[in-house]
């Protein structure tokens, strides 16, 4: 006759379940990426590359990023602490300035006819300019438009850009586009 | 009154642990369901840079990562100091990007392709020479849809 088998006991349970709980605990990463996120412009042959496109030059917002990290705008030295304003002048041009971008009207949803900006923003980078001064310079353009778009959002619908509907989002950013042209870096020769 | 007083003070009663092990394998559960282990190990040394304008990236799946660095100490003596291209867990080239983008996308469904990101990690001092020919292999494979991946800039 076979002897019945003792109960298992239950009580260490709890220290390999507690155990396992503090391993997982340790190695758990919760952070989610983040980072700035931008759209490259599609690949052109360099023989099917149309020069002739001119933009007239009030329209565009040149910003240069030297090989020392320093920052030429339209032409004159600049800070980083500087530029955000200045784009946001640019992209705006709240005064209708004969030196900033011209405007047309277009027809937008929820907006009627308004007076959109031509500006185009033009980055160009040396090859030895670091990384960490690029991102510093786009997060500011960026940041530039962010500002403006959400400006609009708060004036017109009261509330802000991200928790607007998403045709309401397609709207302001038909009236502030995120035009950021990258020229490539001059190659030395 | 005294009719309601118990005779004698009688001791509590000890809490009963019985429950204790279900409460810790639910954390647990928890915990091992939210995990992401490190697919990668990184052979190249990574601070990224700073910045406020920031997306989040939410479908993991979705993103491919390019890793750019100075090769860590133990490569040095092999690579020297100059920054690398590392994917996956391979060194690579500049010109291996568009077969990596290429095998990334083949790996995902079809309907999933055009929401794919490519996610770069480069150390904050890498020059921009070497970002500037990853983004031109990347256009040429129509990876156009990228993120710096960047740390939250604190206010100071």
């Amino acid at each position: 006759m076979a002897r019945k088998t003792p109960e298992v006991p239950a009580a260490s349970l709890a220290d390999i379940a507690f155990m396992l709980l503090i391993f997982f605990l340790v190695t758990t990463t919760m952070d989610v990426d983040s980072g700035l996120e931008r759209r490259l412009p599609q690949w052109v042959d360099q023989d099917q590359l149309d020069d002739n496109v001119q933009i007239k030059e009030r329209n565009v917002f040149v910003v240069l990023v030297n090989r020392n990290n320093d920052l030429l705008v339209e032409n004159e030295y600049a800070h980083i602490e500087d530029l955000r304003e200045r784009t946001k002048e640019f992209m705006a041009n709240p005064y209708d300035d004969e030196k900033l971008p011209e405007k047309e009207l277009k027809e937008i949803p929820f907006f009627g006819s308004v007076e959109v900006t031509k500006g185009v923003i033009s980055l160009r980078n040396d090859l030895d300019t670091k990384y960490g001064t690029y991102i510093a310079v786009q997060n500011e353009l960026v940041g530039a438009i962010n500002e403006l778009r959400e400006e609009l959002a708060k004036s017109k619908f009261g509330k802000s850009y991200s928790s607007l509907e998403s045709d309401k989002q397609k709207a302001i950013r038909k009236i502030y586009p995120s035009r950021i042209s990258e020229a490539e870096p001059k190659k030395a020769k | 009154m005294s009719k309601f007083r118990k005779d004698g003070e009688k001791e509590l009663p000890p809490i009963s642990t019985a429950s204790l092990p279900d409460i810790v394998f639910m954390l647990l559960f928890f915990f091992m369901v939210s995990t992401t282990m490190r697919e990668v190990t990184l052979n190249v040394d990574i601070k990224l840079p700073e910045a406020t304008e920031l997306s989040k990236l939410m479908k993991k799946s979705l993103v491919s990562y390019i890793y750019v660095g100075e090769p860590k100490k133990q490569f040095q003596s092999m690579f020297g100091k100059a920054p690398r291209i590392q994917l996956n867990d391979q060194w690579a080239n500049v010109s291996d990007i568009q077969d990596y983008v290429i095998a990334e996308r083949e790996a995902r469904d079809e309907a999933e392709q055009k929401f794919m990101i490519t996610s770069l990690k480069i150390d904050e001092n890498t020059k921009m020479g070497i970002v500037s020919d990853i983004k031109q292999e990347l256009r040429k494979s129509a990876a156009l849809h990228i993120n710096y991946s960047s740390r939250r800039k604190v206010e100071r």
